[in-house]
């Protein structure tokens, strides 16, 4: 068994940089500027707009974020994935519009590519470019080998479907198909050929798209028969940071109705005395907490093992992250909605940014359902 | 990272090597009869018997109440009883069968008992010589403990008290007794004392313990009639009228959320009975594999099948809780998952046992006394005895009250 730390590998500088996170968004993003900036218009046929402030990004990137999981090798800082994990947990806490996730998201599938081009995009990574990933096909599947882009003497066609902050991305990973194999390849997102059609999607914190490749010309950053095993590693990562973000916007949700029960009275007692608001309230504590321990302990054992000699207890724990954060996301968020009453089931009460956050969140890269089925068949072996 | 975040201190790396190694060689065989789940099922006196002989070669070798002081029996050391009780488990141990002394009579003897006293009755408490039981609960004060009866008056250097206890568990077999009860009747709270009874020796003299037989068909718990037992008043712990919060300082441990670690054992399972093991869900998995429906399997079952991995990421979450409570700069509130513990603990091994009674189908229908039941039956009883647990201690739904009162700062429900 290799030795975790038991602090999940959470020391100082982890420490200072989520404090420094958390200054960050409590000074520029609160839910109140937030609705002002993403729900002006509640139309449902609203045009489909990708709103966010990239001075904002900016800051962020000089504050070494985009950085933080780069390894030094690359031009990065070379923390471990606990630090974006509080970072995304942050972000979260703010339903904060950013291509942050993304871009972790990113890093993390370069970072098991082990090729000179994959670190000349993580080395931009460093730089504060923002990324997103193109790898899911129309189908929506979330398996590393299912793609449908095809590539061919070095040029991508076809079609990337739910590309993640697509239009705040500057780069993009494909994942494309040849005789030899699933390969991974960088193109600027502005590149010849690119042709990105927004999807018009319910999450107000978030951009996403198809983008479709008509001959355009890729730079490989992992080759055929080797993407599909970068993605694949770099899987567990990905689920346990979406995790965290969910983790955070759960906090964000528990908290916030609480303060409402608190604050609300009716049969001359605030809403919290009565325990079928409390109890339930409790649950999503509950519920919160074993969300967040599974995410940092995926975290840590991937920090813990480079090698991988314990890495289907790895896969195991980032599955149970997710699985957990996307049960408990729907509950925070149905929970907040219903506990706040009419006024929660308004545009104007700032508990839907955060339910359309969670639902968006709760799917991607998986829901519960879809990783349990997984560890179904890990644990207690296929069915037959 | 500062290596402190990572490895045992010296003194507790020293400390687990000697407990590996004592355990290596001293660890107990396997029992001559049938062990119950957990101490608070004990009714056999050959098990207690048993147990104790465990416990107190563990106590003898400094593996119990590693970090009390030395003049109370204890080892005097910082933080180890959590080392010795990692140790206890990987080497698969029988549990301790002193539970209520160790988890809550010791800690509150060890902080608001008279010196004499609490050197006098430690070290026979933490060897397992001693079974302590604890009179919280009355006919009229369950979930309202302050609504407490059973009254203390004082005569001369003395005190006299009559009253009815009930639900005491392991009443049947303690010499002694943490008792809560009133000295003042014009005060709820403020009206409450707290003493520590020699029960034992004062059976038929002012003390009456009546087996309550539980919905499974075992005893384990009693209830304790007092009537006019003369108590010497260094056994009263703390003020007259400070009972409340003396009692307070008994939960806090009894919840798993005191300053003590409580010492505790376990992990055994039995070769020599056909029970299952029922507070894992590999057992259920095996479990799963051997039971059908349909013509297949349970395991192959999707429905079944996913119940089991949602329990299985319950344990895993609740092992991870425990790490992430002790590193302070990833919890939001010391107290939020200390509290947890109970409430969590107790719905998991309800719920595990539940899905094992659902895989089995027909065959949940066979208990202990049929020799076809799978597991020996033992999922239907764990099952049933859930709900001891999920009542007693503070019932989960004052659990709920106390989370969301003292964590999320609700307003009381009272
Ligand atoms: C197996 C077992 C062992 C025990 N061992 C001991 C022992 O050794 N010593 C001892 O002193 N006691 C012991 N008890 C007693 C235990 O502490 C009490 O049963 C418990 O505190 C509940 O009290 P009650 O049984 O009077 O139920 P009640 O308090 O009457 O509660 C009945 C139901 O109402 C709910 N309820 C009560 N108040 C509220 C509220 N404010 N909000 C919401 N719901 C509420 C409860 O959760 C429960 O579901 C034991 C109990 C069991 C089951």
């Amino acid at each position: 068994m290799i030795e975790q730390p038991k602090n999940f590998g959470f020391g100082e500088d982890e420490t200072m940089l989520r404090d420094s996170a958390k200054k960050f968004f409590s000074d520029h993003c609160s839910a109140d500027k937030l609705h002002r900036q993403v729900a002006g218009n509640p139309d449902i046929h609203r045009n489909i707009e990708c709103i966010w402030d990239k001075g904002l990004w900016q800051q962020i990137t000089e504050l070494g974020w985009t950085a933080a999981c780069v390894p030094e090798a690359a031009g990065g800082i070379g923390m471990p994935l606990v630090a974006a994990l509080a970072l995304a947990e942050e972000a979260g806490r703010a339903a904060f519009p950013s291509p942050l996730i993304s871009t972790f998201n990113t890093t993390f599938v370069l970072r098991e590519c082990n090729s000179a081009a994959a670190n000349d995009v993580l080395a931009e990574i460093a730089g504060g470019k923002p990324m997103s990933l193109a790898i899911t096909n129309q189908q929506g599947s979330w398996e590393p080998t299912d793609t449908d882009v095809s590539i061919d003497k070095g040029q991508l066609n076809g079609t990337a479907w739910f590309v993640q902050d697509a239009r705040k991305a500057e780069g993009l990973v494909v994942s494309a198909r040849s005789a030899a194999g699933v390969g991974l390849y960088y193109v600027a997102a502005d590149a010849a050929g690119v042709a990105i059609a927004a999807d018009g999607i319910i999450d107000l914190t978030r951009d996403q798209a198809h983008i479709s490749f008509t001959g355009v010309t890729a730079v490989e950053v992992a080759a055929p028969g080797a993407g599909d095993v970068a993605l694949a590693y770099a899987l567990p990562a990905i689920q346990a940071v979406i995790a965290a973000d969910m983790v955070g916007a759960g906090e964000w949700l528990l908290q916030t109705t609480v303060e409402y029960a608190n604050t609300r009275v009716q049969f001359d007692r605030p809403l919290g005395f009565f325990q079928a608001v409390k109890h339930p309230l409790v649950n999503v504590m509950l519920d919160i907490d074993r969300a967040k321990s599974l995410a940092y302990s995926a975290a840590c054992a991937i920090d813990s093992d480079p090698e991988r000699q314990e890495w289907a207890n790895t896969v195991k724990l980032a599955h149970m992250a997710k699985a957990n954060a996307s049960d408990m996301a729907v509950f925070a968020s149905s929970r907040a909605v219903q506990f706040h009453g009419g006024i929660g089931f308004t545009w104007e009460c700032y508990v839907h940014l955060f339910f359309k956050r969670q639902m968006h969140n709760q799917m991607l890269f998986g829901d519960a359902r879809y990783h349990r089925a997984i560890l179904a068949d890990m644990l207690i072996g296929q069915a037959a | 990272m500062a290596d402190a975040d990572r490895k045992d201190t010296q003194e507790q790396a020293e400390f687990r090597a000697y407990c590996r190694d004592w355990l290596t060689n001293n660890k107990p065989g396997q029992p001559p009869v049938r062990i119950p789940l957990g101490a608070l099922e004990l009714s056999d006196p050959a098990a207690l018997q048993w147990l104790q002989v465990w416990q107190k070669s563990a106590f003898d070798a400094g593996l119990v109440g590693c970090d009390y002081p030395v003049e109370a029996g204890g080892g005097g050391r910082n933080n180890c009883q959590t080392i010795a009780n990692q140790e206890m488990q990987r080497a698969k141990t029988p549990f301790f069968p002193n539970i209520i002394g160790l988890g809550m009579a010791a800690p509150t003897v060890l902080f608001h008992a008279q010196e004499d006293t609490k050197n006098a009755l430690l070290p026979r408490l933490f060897s397992g010589e001693d079974i302590w039981c604890q009179g919280f609960s009355e006919p009229g004060a369950g979930s309202d403990l302050a609504n407490q009866q059973t009254f203390a008056e004082k005569r001369g250097d003395s005190w006299v008290i009559n009253g009815h206890k009930v639900w005491t568990s392991l009443a049947h077999f303690a010499n002694w007794m943490i008792l809560l009860c009133r000295t003042d009747k014009a005060d709820k709270y403020n009206g409450l004392s707290y003493f520590v009874v020699p029960i034992q020796t004062a059976i038929g003299k002012g003390v009456t313990v009546r087996p309550l037989i539980k919905l499974t068909g075992e005893t384990g718990f009693n209830e304790v009639i007092f009537e006019d037992l003369v108590v010497e008043d260094k056994y009263r712990l703390d003020a007259v009228g400070a009972g409340w919060k003396v009692a307070m300082t008994t939960l806090s441990h009894e919840r798993g959320a005191g300053q003590l670690v409580t010492p505790s054992a376990g992990g055994m399972t039995q070769d020599n009975t056909k029970g299952a093991n029922t507070s894992s869900p590999s057992a259920l998995i095996e479990l799963a594999k051997t039971s059908y429906r349909n013509g297949k399997t349970a395991a192959d079952d999707p429905l079944l099948r996913d119940e089991i991995i949602k329990i299985m990421i319950r344990q895993e979450a609740f092992r991870q809780n425990q790490r992430r409570a002790l590193v302070p700069a990833l919890i939001d509130h010391p107290m939020r998952i200390p509290l947890q513990n109970k409430l969590i603990g107790t719905e998991f091994n309800q719920d595990l046992a539940e899905i094992a009674y659902d895989i089995q189908g027909a065959a949940s229908s066979l208990y202990l006394n049929d020799e076809n039941a799978p597991g020996g039956g033992e999922w239907q009883l764990a099952y049933m005895n859930s709900f001891g647990v999920t009542i007693a201690a503070g019932a989960n739904e004052v659990q709920r009250n106390i989370l969301g009162e003292r964590v999320l700062g609700m307003p009381k429900s009272k």
